[in-house]
């Protein structure tokens, strides 16, 4: 079989035309194969590819290379008298068998490569995955910490006011780390709607349900930066949920893995300390960017007909009870999902902000205690 | 609407037609009964509805014409993806193909008209609304639907009140598809003319037939699942609700269970106009006519349990994963049957090339591209990758619109003659040809190589390394567009009579029984029933 980046830059160079004067960035513009796989199973699924294009080339060939033939040959204009045969019980036969045993031979090797693809037993690590509207969350269960992935990509380059950087979009703030040669097992579900985590390197696709836990597996072979994108409707902000993964040794997953731990442990908050309101309202402001802004947007004023205003609204500005409630219940049938998976004081924090930001001025600060006892 | 062709006919002739005491002018219309007037609302609704979802298909392409965002917002983009895919599909080529089912199924089985009159205006003027609710949905608080075409839960339950218009909708245009198809099965099945078994029936008849089987069958589990999202939205259930101990994938199963047979409503019907349309321009009888028969019944029972190959990625088990892409595989089996006989009429005919035979050619060459796509996207290893890509866009954009829109554009050519009497004009007809070849191959073309490389399918910006194909894809988009105000041309023209006057048969290898009324179809054809050998 043909490898991979051989048939790529041998395209390139073919559809490019002027090969030597093309940069090397507008080649990558013209992408046309799969991502470089740096698992097996990515790789048997290029493989397969591959070897069924070919049959299907020669397939094409033949019947097209017929149907052609007769085009020119068979035609009135050239003389050509018709035959007025219609049946031939053997060449019916024939062309049924045929390709059901070519089939056959396909079917062998994708069965070989799907039983591995969803042979998810004795894994070296397991990782849980969940896709929010809009980002994911990593959970490291033996480890025992987790961090929230945002895209990175500023808005003025989505706005065309910046010129787009080289990971345009598929850019995350905290990507998910992995050593190598390691047989990673992913826990995936979803807080919301429904998403999918993919990543083509790896040759790993699969949504993530809300209420349910599916699971996937890969073991990355070279150490790299790898990128995906959400691959399930779930949005408007669909397309801005990209899925990065760092491949790094595995002495550097390890350092990596500790200064995760540290920093979970340093970024704990005292459940008993007072917050005053200017402190609630810096980190209200961050929490609300991260979590709020892509519907109610930065200035608070939402989309008409589509995300409510928060500033002047009558929950921003009424009784704290209600506001603490729907942001921790959500509201039913509406894209306001619940945010209790966020921490007390971040909660609190956000709740402040909005009572306090734009026109709003309650001028009431709420402490984590206060979202503490509305869990309950 | 004086200019409609059958006025002149009756007029023309001044045969037996002249009782046809109808209302004139709107009336004739809203009161009709007649399935000639009713198959040509049907092919004019379906025409404007073409254009709606295409310039819905057009913003899209905008949209995606350059990374970065810059002609709508992300909801609005949204909106234009689940409005295409719900238009074109329930909108353009079902009515469009039940329009071909009005217009030629009496004519070609010796019928004097459909089997229930008044049920076949009613099918017919159920769309009107439904197309109303999807189209004004876009104006109402929240905007219109944005969960996909296939609407999946939870995002369906989040939507506004878009959603409810779209279901509902969904729900008149499946009462009006029902309507159809038992009109359909009782005309084929009750009003033969003398002498027509089945086996003799023209294949156009039998792919409608086995189509509408289809349609009975799953339309109401379509109407089903959407009932199901009305209740879990409004009134307190949760089929699709983990929460409440239901599950989302249900509904994806539910509504494969349809989609799946939904795929060959949409294919069969084109599956049958080519069946006319390559013996007579071979001037040589169908190849296989029986095989045909038996490969179409058989891809629509497969098509019943090969639905969650929509669906490799939910995470089902491992041998359904199998079971689903056995199946599936299997389809190329009767399909790969069904291309190799339409080879099997064209070798060693007679062949000449006007449009409806280009069309036809057309068809057959791009549809077997989308079938190989198929096979590509049933080995579920290879649809983990390409699950949710450009490259299913470009796959079901070669069977539908290379596959079915080629060849309702072929019968359109085909049969213009005999619903106008007026030649159409063959220069416009092979220019529409192969404008809309090229450019439906430089849209759809690329999206292959979009999906290799990793471009999700629905959203509204993109990483840079697939600028390039979107740009050329986006091209190839607007010069496709533009080409179908061709045939939209060449059809008035024919209605107004500019052209050469149609025989009665103009097709010189056409040998079923529409070729022997008189062009245009006089308003009733076959009164006395015509015998067949």
């Amino acid at each position: 079989m043909v490898r991979f980046p051989l048939r790529r830059a041998h395209a390139a160079r073919l559809l490019s035309g002027a090969a030597a004067l093309a940069p090397a960035a507008a080649l990558a513009a013209r992408e046309w194969n799969f991502q470089p796989p740096v698992t097996e199973i990515a790789r048997q699924q290029m493989d397969l590819h591959n070897y069924i294009m070919w049959i299907c080339l020669v397939i094409f060939v033949g019947v097209f290379g017929v149907m052609f033939y007769s085009i020119f040959k068979h035609r009135k204009s050239a003389g050509h008298q018709a035959a007025q045969f219609h049946e031939n019980t053997l060449v019916e036969v024939v062309w049924t068998v045929i390709p059901f045993l070519i089939l056959l031979f396909m079917a062998y090797p994708a069965t070989r490569t799907i039983l591995a693809y969803k042979d998810t037993s004795s894994p070296d690590m397991t990782v849980k995955v969940t896709g929010y509207q809009w980002k994911w969350s990593y959970d490291y269960l033996q480890e025992g910490f987790g961090f929230y992935s945002n895209l990175k990509t500023p808005l003025a380059q989505i706005e065309n006011r910046e010129p787009k950087g080289e990971h345009y979009l598929l850019e995350v703030d905290n990507p998910m780390v992995v050593p190598v040669d390691t047989k990673v097992r992913v826990l995936i579900t979803a807080n919301d709607v429904l998403h999918a985590w993919w990543v083509p390197a790896f040759g790993i696709k699969q949504d993530a349900i809300p209420g349910f836990v599916r699971d996937g597996w890969f073991r990355a072979e070279k150490i790299g930066t790898y990128r995906g994108q959400c691959a399930e409707l779930c949005g408007k902000e669909h397309g801005y949920m990209p899925i990065v993964v760092e491949v790094v040794s595995k002495d550097d997953f390890a350092k990596w893995a500790a200064a995760q731990k540290q920093k979970t442990a340093a970024a704990a908050d005292d459940p008993g300390r007072d917050w005053s309101l200017k402190e609630l309202v810096a980190r209200g402001e961050q929490v609300y960017a991260a979590n709020c802004a892509a519907c109610h947007q930065a200035t608070g004023k939402g989309v008409p007909n589509a995300f409510p205003a928060l500033d002047g609204s009558k929950v921003a500005t009424g009784p704290k009870g209600d506001h603490v409630a729907i942001v921790l219940h959500g509201k039913p049938n509406t894209a306001m999902a619940s945010f209790a998976q966020l921490s007390d004081t971040d909660l609190a924090a956000v709740v402040t902000y909005t009572r306090n930001a734009w026109g709003n001025a309650t001028g009431e600060a709420l402490q984590p205690s206060d979202i503490r006892a509305a869990r309950k | 609407m004086s200019s409609i062709p059958h006025d002149r006919a009756a007029a023309g002739h001044g045969t037996h037609d002249d009782h046809a005491h109808h209302p004139t002018g709107l009336m004739r219309w809203v009161t009709t009964t007649n399935h000639k007037d009713i198959g040509t609302m049907y092919l004019w609704f379906s025409f404007t509805m073409f254009m709606v979802g295409g310039v819905m298909a057009l913003t899209i392409r905008a949209e995606l014409f350059q990374p970065g965002l810059q002609v709508v917002h992300p909801e609005f983009f949204n909106q234009m993806t689940t409005l295409h895919g719900l238009i074109m599909v329930f909108g353009a080529i079902m009515p469009a193909a039940v329009g071909f089912a009005n217009w030629m199924i009496p004519l070609l089985i010796g019928a004097p008209d459909m089997a229930f009159a008044r049920m076949n205006n009613w099918s017919f003027w159920l769309l009107p609304p439904a197309a109303i609710l999807l189209v004004t949905s876009l104006f109402v608080p929240g905007g219109a639907a944005s969960a996909g075409w296939t609407l999946y839960p939870p995002l369906t339950i989040q939507q506004g009140m878009g959603m409810d218009l779209a279901i509902f909708a969904v729900h008149i245009m499946g009462a009006s598809s029902i309507m159809g198809s038992i009109n359909i099965i009782t005309t084929i099945l009750n009003m033969r003319a003398p002498g027509m078994t089945l086996m003799k029936m023209p294949l156009f008849c039998w792919t409608w037939l086995i189509t509408a089987y289809l349609l009975i069958a799953v339309m109401p589990v379509l109407a089903g699942a959407v009932t199901m999202l009305l209740t879990d939205r409004h009134f307190g259930t949760s089929f699709f609700n983990a929460a409440g101990g239901g599950d989302p994938v249900l509904f994806q199963h539910i509504f494969w269970f349809f989609g799946h047979p939904e795929v060959y409503i949409i294919i069969l019907p084109a599956f049958g106009i080519v069946s006319q349309i390559i013996p007579t321009f071979a001037r040589k009888p169908l190849f296989g006519y029986a095989s045909m028969v038996y490969a179409t019944a058989g891809i629509a029972i497969l098509s019943f349990i090969v639905w969650a190959h929509h669906m490799f990625t939910v995470g089902m088990p491992v041998a359904g994963v199998l079971f689903f892409m056995y199946a599936t595989m299997l389809i190329a089996v009767p399909t790969g049957v069904k291309i190799f006989n339409w080879l099997a009429t064209m070798w060693r005919g007679a062949m000449t090339f006007e449009a409806p035979m280009m069309f036809a050619v057309g068809f057959l060459f791009l549809f077997t591209m989308g079938g190989f796509t198929g096979l590509v996207l049933a080995i579920a290893p290879i649809d983990m990758q390409l699950h949710d890509t450009y490259y299913v866009v470009a796959h079901f954009h070669y069977v539908m619109v290379a596959g079915s829109l080629f060849a309702f554009f072929g019968g359109v050519y085909y049969w213009l003659p005999k619903w106008t009497g007026t030649m159409y004009d063959e220069r416009i007809a092979q220019i529409h040809f192969w404008t809309s070849l090229v450019f439906f191959n430089v849209a759809f073309f690329p999206q292959h190589f979009l999906g290799l490389a990793g471009m999700p399918r629905r959203i509204p910006d993109y990483a840079q390394q697939f600028a390039d194909w979107n740009m050329v894809s986006s091209i190839g988009a607007f010069g496709f567009g533009l080409s179908q105000l061709l045939v939209l041309y060449a059809v008035v023209k024919c209605i107004r009579g500019d052209g050469a006057k149609a025989p009665a048969k103009p097709w010189e290898g056409g040998d079923t029984l529409e070729w022997t009324v008189p062009s245009p179809a006089p308003y009733h054809t076959f009164e006395t029933p015509p015998v067949v050998r």
